[in-house]
Parts: C-alpha cells; sequence; structure tokens
C-alpha cells in the first residue's frame, strides 16, 4: 500500500460510525467487541480475553445529534451526547459492552445512563486509582483489572492464562513503539509527516486489530520516509488539551495549514498513555498495574504529587523542539480548562508561548481558529514569541 | 404563640450563628495561637480527624457560597477569570481563587489563614482535584490525596474500603501527624465519631419530621442551614450534638402544633405542593428563589443537595467501633459518589416516603458532577413515579447564570402541571 491507500484506509476508518470493521472481525473471528471512552484503557486485558478493544471518540462533526440533546443540558461538553446519540441509534450495538475510564464526573456519569439504558450489556467504570503507591493505588488497581477480565472472559467464553496475557502486551509493546517512532520521526521531519495523516493513523488504532495497526504504522514509516517534501518556514508547536473530545479533522488541517508543524500533541493519547514497555517478565497483571502507576503519561484528570505542575509538558515541549504551545480544548472541559491556567504559568516561567482556544467536536468552521494560530506562528517567528 | 414560635425557632439559629462566628475568629487568630490549619472539601471531609489532631478546618465551597449570600462571588468570579480561568469551568472554585487573589478575607470579613495542609478528599467530584492543584501553586504547602473510589456498581466493595483505609493509614495520618507534630490518639479519635454518631441521629429525626403532613421543615431551602453545623467545622464537636438536639426538639414541637415551615420573613408556609428537589441550590439570588417556592405553598420534603455530606437517612452513621473503615464508608457513601441509577433510585424512593406530588431539578451550570445526565433521570423517574418532574437551570455563585424571571415562570408552569395532575387523579 502507497502512503494515499493507507491513509485512505485509515479516513475511511475514521468515518465509518457504523464500525463496519468491527462487525467484519467479529464475523470473521467469532470473537467480541468491547468499546472504551477517552483516555486510557489497559487494551491488553480485552485483547487476552479473545475480544476487541475498540477506541470511541464520539461521534465527530459528520454525526448528526437528533436525540443526544435531549440527554445533556447546553453547558456540557459534545462527546456524550454524540455518544449517547450513537448508542440509541443503534450504531454501537456491535460492541458488546463498554468501559468508561475515570477521567471526569461527564465519563462517570456517561456510564451510570449506559446502565440505565442498556441493561443487558456489560458496562464497566473503571475507577483509575489517583493513588500511586504500589501496595495502595496499586492493588486497588490490580483488582479494578481481575475485574474487568473475568466479565470480559465471561464474555467471550475464554478463559486467559498469564501467557495470553504475556502475549498480547507483546503485541501491544510493539504497537507503543511504532507510535513512538512515529512521533520522533515526525518531530523530527515535520515537513514530511503531516499531522493529519498522523492523526489518521491512531485513530485507525482506535479500531484495528492491533497487528494489523501496528504493520499498518510500519508500512507508513517506509513510505514516508521516501517523501521528497521541502520544509516550510513554519513553526513548531505541541497540542495540549485535546486528550478526550476531539477536534474536527478539519479543524487539525487548519492548524496545520496556518504555518505550524505540529511536533507533539495529546489527542487519542490513549494509545500513548503508556510511555515505556509494558514488563513480561513477571506476572502480566503486576506488568500493567505498574505501567500505570510508573510509566503513563501526565494529563490533566491523573492526580501527581510529586512532579512540578507543567514539568511535563515543558520537557515534551523541550525534546520535540516545538517552539510554542497550542492549548486545544474542548469547551465546557472542567479538566482541561482547569488545568489550562497551571500550564499557562508554568509556560510562562519557562519562557515558552502559548495561545489557546477551544472547540467542540462539530465545530464547522475553522476561518478564526487558522487566523488565531497563523498570528501566533507569525509572531513567534518575527519575536520569538514574546 | 407566634412570639413563642419565633423564639424557639431562634435557639438553634443562635447556636449556630455563634459557633460559625467562633470558628471564624478562631481562624483569623490561628497562627497567633500556633493553630495548624487545613483546607478541605465537604462531601468526604474527615472532619473527625482534623479534630482529633487539634487542626482547624476550612472548607472552600462553604466561603464560596457564604460569598454568593453575601453578594460578592460576581466579583470574585470575575477576578479568577481575569486572571486566566475559562467561563466555561466551575465557579465555586473560580470564587475561591478570586477570593483568595483579593486577599482570603472570609465570610466574616476576618482574613482566613494560609493552609498548612490541603487535605484532597476526592469523593463525588474530579473538580477537587484540579481546585486543590490550583491552591497548591498558590500556597505551596503540602496537599494530601484521599482519593475515594465512584460507587459505580451501586455499591461499596471490600476492595474499595480497603483502598481508602490504607491511604488513610499511610499517607492522610502520617502527614496530618507530621505538620500537628503529634501522634493520633484514637480514643481522642473515637469519642469524636462517636458525637457525629449523636447529632446523626438528631439529624435524621429532623429529614424524617419531613413525612409529617404539613410538613414542619422545608427539607431543601431551609435545609441548608440544618447541614450547615454537620457538614462543615462541626461534625463531632459537643457544640454540633447541642445545636441538632436543639433543632430536633425545636422540629418535634412544630410537628406536635401541625406547623409548617417559616420562611426568612418569619412567616409560616401553607403547604399546598409536596416536592423532592435534586441539585444544589442557587446561592446569589438564594432567597428570591426560595420565595418563589413559598409564595405558590410548595414546601421541599425532601432533597439530594442536602446528602451531599452524608446520606445519614440511609441509615450509615459515623462508628467509634472501627474508626478508619468508617471513615472511608462515610467517604464512599455521599450523596454524588452514588452512581446515576442510585441516584434515581433514592430520589424515587423520596418521593413516595415523603409522598411528594413532584419533584424539581434545579441543573447547576457549574457542576458536571451533578448536572450530567439529570435529563435523563428526570424522565426515568417521572415514568416511574408518574409524578410530575421540572427542570430549571442556573448556578451556583454566578450571578449571570440566574434569570429570576424564567425560573419563575417554569416554576409557574411546573405548578400548573401538578394541579393538572391532581385534578386528574381526583
Ligand atoms: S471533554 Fe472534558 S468534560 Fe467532556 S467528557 Fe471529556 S474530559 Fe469530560
Ligand atoms: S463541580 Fe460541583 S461538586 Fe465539584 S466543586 Fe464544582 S460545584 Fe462542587
Amino acid at each position: 500500500m502507497g502512503i494515499d491507500e493507507i491513509i485512505k484506509k485509515c479516513e475511511h476508518l475514521y468515518n465509518d460510525l457504523d464500525f463496519g470493521y468491527v462487525k467484519a472481525w467479529k464475523e470473521k473471528t467469532g470473537g467480541k467487541a468491547i468499546g472504551y471512552m477517552p483516555v486510557y484503557i489497559p487494551q491488553e486485558i480485552i485483547h487476552a480475553a479473545g475480544a476487541l478493544p475498540v477506541g470511541i471518540m464520539g461521534g465527530g462533526s459528520n454525526l448528526e445529534i437528533i436525540k443526544g440533546d435531549a440527554y445533556f443540558q447546553s453547558y456540557i461538553c459534545h462527546i456524550p451526547r454524540s455518544t449517547i446519540e450513537m448508542g440509541i441509534s443503534g450504531k454501537l450495538d456491535v460492541m458488546d459492552g463498554m468501559i468508561f475510564p475515570a477521567i471526569c464526573d461527564v465519563i462517570r456519569n456517561l456510564s451510570g445512563m449506559w446502565q440505565m439504558l442498556f441493561k443487558n450489556k456489560y458496562v464497566k467504570y473503571l475507577d483509575l486509582p489517583q493513588n500511586f503507591d504500589p501496595e495502595i493505588g496499586g492493588a486497588f488497581y490490580r483488582y479494578e483489572i481481575e475485574d474487568i477480565l473475568s466479565h470480559v472472559s465471561q464474555i467471550t467464553g475464554k478463559k486467559v492464562s498469564p501467557e495470553d496475557l504475556k502475549h498480547s502486551i507483546t503485541l501491544y509493546n510493539e504497537n507503543r513503539k511504532a507510535i513512538k517512532s512515529l512521533y520522533d520521526l515526525r518531530a523530527e521531519v515535520p515537513h514530511k509527516i503531516p499531522t493529519s495523516e498522523v492523526y489518521l493513523l491512531l485513530r485507525a488504532g482506535n479500531i484495528l486489530e492491533v497487528t494489523e495497526h501496528t504493520a499498518l504504522m510500519a508500512q507508513y514509516m517506509t513510505e514516508v520516509k521516501k517523501r521528497d517534501i521541502k520544509p516550510q518556514d513554519n513553526i513548531k508547536v505541541a497540542i495540549n488539551g485535546a486528550f478526550c473530545e476531539q477536534p474536527p479533522l478539519g479543524l487539525i488541517k487548519a492548524l496545520e495549514s496556518s504555518g505550524c508543524y505540529i511536533v507533539e500533541d495529546d489527542w487519542v493519547l490513549g494509545v500513548r498513555y503508556i510511555q515505556e514497555p509494558v514488563a513480561t517478565n513477571k506476572d502480566p497483571i503486576s506488568g500493567l498495574v505498574d505501567a500505570y502507576l510508573t510509566k503513563s503519561v501526565s494529563t490533566a484528570s491523573k492526580y501527581e504529587d510529586k512532579k512540578e505542575k507543567g514539568e511535563y509538558l515543558i520537557n515534551s515541549v523541550k525534546e520535540t523542539g516545538a517552539e510554542g504551545v497550542i492549548f486545544c480544548m474542548p469547551s465546557f472541559c472542567d479538566p482541561a480548562l482547569l488545568e489550562r491556567p497551571m500550564l499557562a504559568a508554568a509556560l510562562t516561567k519557562a519562557g515558552i508561548s502559548y495561545t489557546s482556544f477551544k472547540y467542540a467536536e462539530n465545530t464547522g468552521q475553522f476561518r478564526t481558529f487558522k487566523e488565531q494560530t497563523g498570528t501566533f506562528a507569525d509572531s513567534i517567528k518575527l519575536w520569538g514569541g514574546v | 404563640m407566634e412570639n413563642n414560635k419565633e423564639a424557639v425557632k431562634e435557639n438553634s439559629m443562635i447556636l449556630q450563628k455563634d459557633m460559625i462566628a467562633d470558628h471564624f475568629h478562631n481562624l483569623a487568630q490561628a497562627k497567633e495561637n500556633g493553630k495548624k490549619v487545613v483546607y478541605t472539601f465537604v462531601p468526604g471531609n474527615l472532619n473527625e480527624l482534623i479534630w482529633a489532631f487539634d487542626m482547624l478546618p476550612v472548607h472552600p465551597e462553604i466561603n464560596a457560597l457564604q460569598s454568593a449570600m453575601r453578594k460578592k462571588s460576581a466579583a470574585f468570579v470575575l477576578e479568577a477569570e481575569k486572571s486566566g480561568h475559562s467561563e466555561d469551568v466551575c465557579t465555586y472554585v473560580k470564587c475561591d481563587v478570586g477570593m483568595m487573589k483579593r486577599g482570603n478575607i472570609g465570610p466574616t470579613g476576618e482574613k482566613l489563614p494560609e493552609p498548612d495542609l490541603l487535605l484532597l478528599s476526592y469523593t463525588g467530584c474530579f473538580t477537587f482535584m484540579k481546585w486543590f492543584e490550583l491552591l497548591k501553586q498558590e500556597y505551596k504547602c503540602p496537599v494530601v490525596m484521599l482519593h475515594v473510589p465512584y460507587q459505580a456498581e451501586g455499591s461499596i466493595s471490600g476492595a474499595m474500603v480497603d483502598y481508602v483505609v490504607k491511604q488513610l493509614e499511610e499517607k492522610v495520618i502520617p502527614v496530618m501527624e507530621e505538620i500537628s507534630g503529634k501522634k493520633l490518639d484514637y480514643d481522642v479519635l473515637k469519642s469524636y465519631l462517636s458525637a457525629s454518631n449523636r447529632a446523626e441521629n438528631d439529624l435524621v429525626s429532623v429529614w424524617n419530621s419531613a413525612r409529617s403532613k404539613p410538613s414542619p421543615i422545608d427539607a431543601y431551602f431551609g435545609g441548608v442551614y440544618y447541614i450547615g453545623p454537620i457538614f462543615s467545622a462541626f461534625r463531632g464537636l459537643a457544640q454540633c450534638e447541642d445545636y441538632y438536639r436543639t433543632l430536633r426538639e425545636e422540629i418535634d414541637e412544630r410537628v406536635r402544633l401541625k406547623l409548617g415551615p417559616i420562611t426568612p420573613d418569619g412567616a409560616e408556609v401553607k403547604e399546598k405542593y409536596r416536592l423532592v428537589v435534586e441539585g444544589p441550590p442557587n446561592w446569589t439570588s438564594f432567597r428570591e428563589f426560595w420565595k418563589m417556592f413559598y409564595d405558590e405553598g410548595a414546601v421541599v420534603v425532601s432533597s439530594t443537595y442536602t446528602k451531599v455530606g452524608g446520606l445519614y437517612d440511609q441509615g450509615f452513621r459515623h462508628s467509634p467501633e472501627n474508626p478508619l473503615e468508617s471513615m472511608a464508608e462515610y467517604c464512599l457513601g455521599c450523596y454524588t459518589n452514588h452512581n446515576l441509577p442510585s441516584r434515581v433510585d433514592l430520589i424515587e424512593k423520596y418521593i413516595k416516603d415523603f409522598d411528594a406530588d413532584g419533584f424539581v431539578i434545579n441543573s447547576i451550570k457549574s457542576c458536571n458532577s451533578f448536572s450530567a445526565g439529570q435529563l435523563m433521570m428526570m424522565r426515568e423517574i417521572e415514568s416511574r413515579t408518574g409524578r410530575a418532574g421540572g427542570f430549571i437551570e442556573s448556578d451556583l455563585v454566578d450571578p449571570r447564570y440566574f434569570s429570576a424571571a424564567n425560573i419563575k415562570n417554569r416554576l409557574e408552569s411546573y405548578f400548573q402541571m401538578i394541579d393538572a395532575k391532581k385534578a386528574g387523579a381526583s
């Protein structure tokens, strides 16, 4: 496959809110599918139990909301209403269960709505610990993982051995490695690797079976290295705050065409949540627990008592060579928007410029965003952002 | 008799007023007197533990609501927005941040001391975490996180209790020992827990009084005063016990005399509609809001907001038997830590137990914890109970989101709907 074909495939997966791939996969394998909301779940356990983990990131900009608005007040973000819309219109019937990880009160309450709406389906609120001591938060998280494992095993009818889980962890480690290489390469030669493509590749990872996704990424990497494109006089930026409700693809493209190379971001963060390989040399559940406790990213919904606020962002800005940060956050998103002043203060202290705006997943007009980030890019080019 | 009624009413109110004044006065002098100060949240608070270390608690939500009742919150919220906070986020946080930026003058006009510890009890709301992260930037004092898992399956598991107890033992208590310079004396803790237990019994009796017809209390607008001591700095203290004993006696007397609740103007409400209310009140126009109800003879017989600091009416009591487990169960059991199906069940139960004509949801712009899902809750409760549901929207402490005319209109049509239902039924 050439790049165009790869991206076309990803775009098809991205646009297909009827989850044709998932249906076909289930038919082919006789397996089950478990949907999950942002940001992170340990997909390995779903995979090991013989089910396909499917990342659901709302309905995006193409879904018409007919009933979803009757479920949420105007001052609540958009992703729960499009998710409900997909649920009640039958688009998510293909999922044999749904997992709602702890991220904010909206997703949390959505899990309860799901329990009421879909009484015969498996619904799990995954309470990710906010205590990172292995004996305390770790013990609790292990309990949560075992709980999911036993439920999904029941759904699939497959008993999971430690070897099965180790195998799944290995496959996801390979996937993480591939994603990391792609991100590293983008930071190095962003003119060759548009983020709109990276984004679609990542979104494909929400749907595709993991080995298929890893292979697709490898193919893309091989092809993209052959590209002969000259760098433009763009600035390099890091995006922050888009970890849950996603900006429309059109918005990502608009940012890129406003004179910015995106070299770091936090959208589709779940697939990059664990930053290092998960250990397979010990009891595999401990490996997953340890990965969450010690190898996961910093993000607004996770408590950190050790690190200074903004340290993680500043490091990633430095590592990727970004010259500024764009806070790109969903309207009404408490975690992201409350995090922003703290991150902004840390950036100011570190002498890093930023600009910020809010979006909704169904925002249709991108001109003002483009003007704003274009001006931001110009100011950095002219005055180093001062 | 009118005089008598006023006098009886006043005793508990005077007690509460004095307690609060004393507490803020002690806070103002805390540093001079070498007292350590703990900022913490109402839901899932560890008041008995704080007092066992002889520390003084401050509750930022209470400061925010007090600021709103004194019409100061608008300026505080704007101050926070000027400093980079989004208009979209919880206004309690912004009110507190704004108050801090303007000198941290508390509701009684005295300056609040800076915290020696931010005790982050993470019960029922994610925003709490962001709130104290923000304060941590300003105060540079230690923060201790107590992560309380959510009752996602509608019950408390052993793993959840263990998790909270372990955090208490290994994180919270050691930090408090270090800051206070004292070892935890479990006997002292137990005696506070016993006192809490007794006050809780009296509070439940007050809530249950609303089963009488007419109800002697308004369990929402009046209820927010009744929860004052036990949800804030005083649970576990002797004054708190006194307060609830006195309150209970006053209410028992009202039941005996078949009196309805009293409005802030001192008039008695003649009960026409019995309602259950879900959601926090608006504080910026609290009296005006209340008046919209009592002018129509609407009395709230039970409410969920008055359970954010403990669902005592459903049986929970602090217990000196297993102090840490008991505190863990308390944290796990606060209203907003219950999943949506449980919240629906509870409201349905209230409507039946208190024989309510209907229920009103006051949906708060600020508060995703309460608000996300309320429209669905309304439909579900209506269909289960056949009673009318009303839906209004406002905010806690941001007056820009209180539209009196709008709310009044909605309530008027709502009361007509109840009338129509009643007429249809008879
Ligand atoms: S966009 Fe923000 S507020 Fe909305 S569900 Fe996601 S994390 Fe929660
Ligand atoms: S979101 Fe709701 S519960 Fe949380 S701090 Fe704000 S008002 Fe309180």
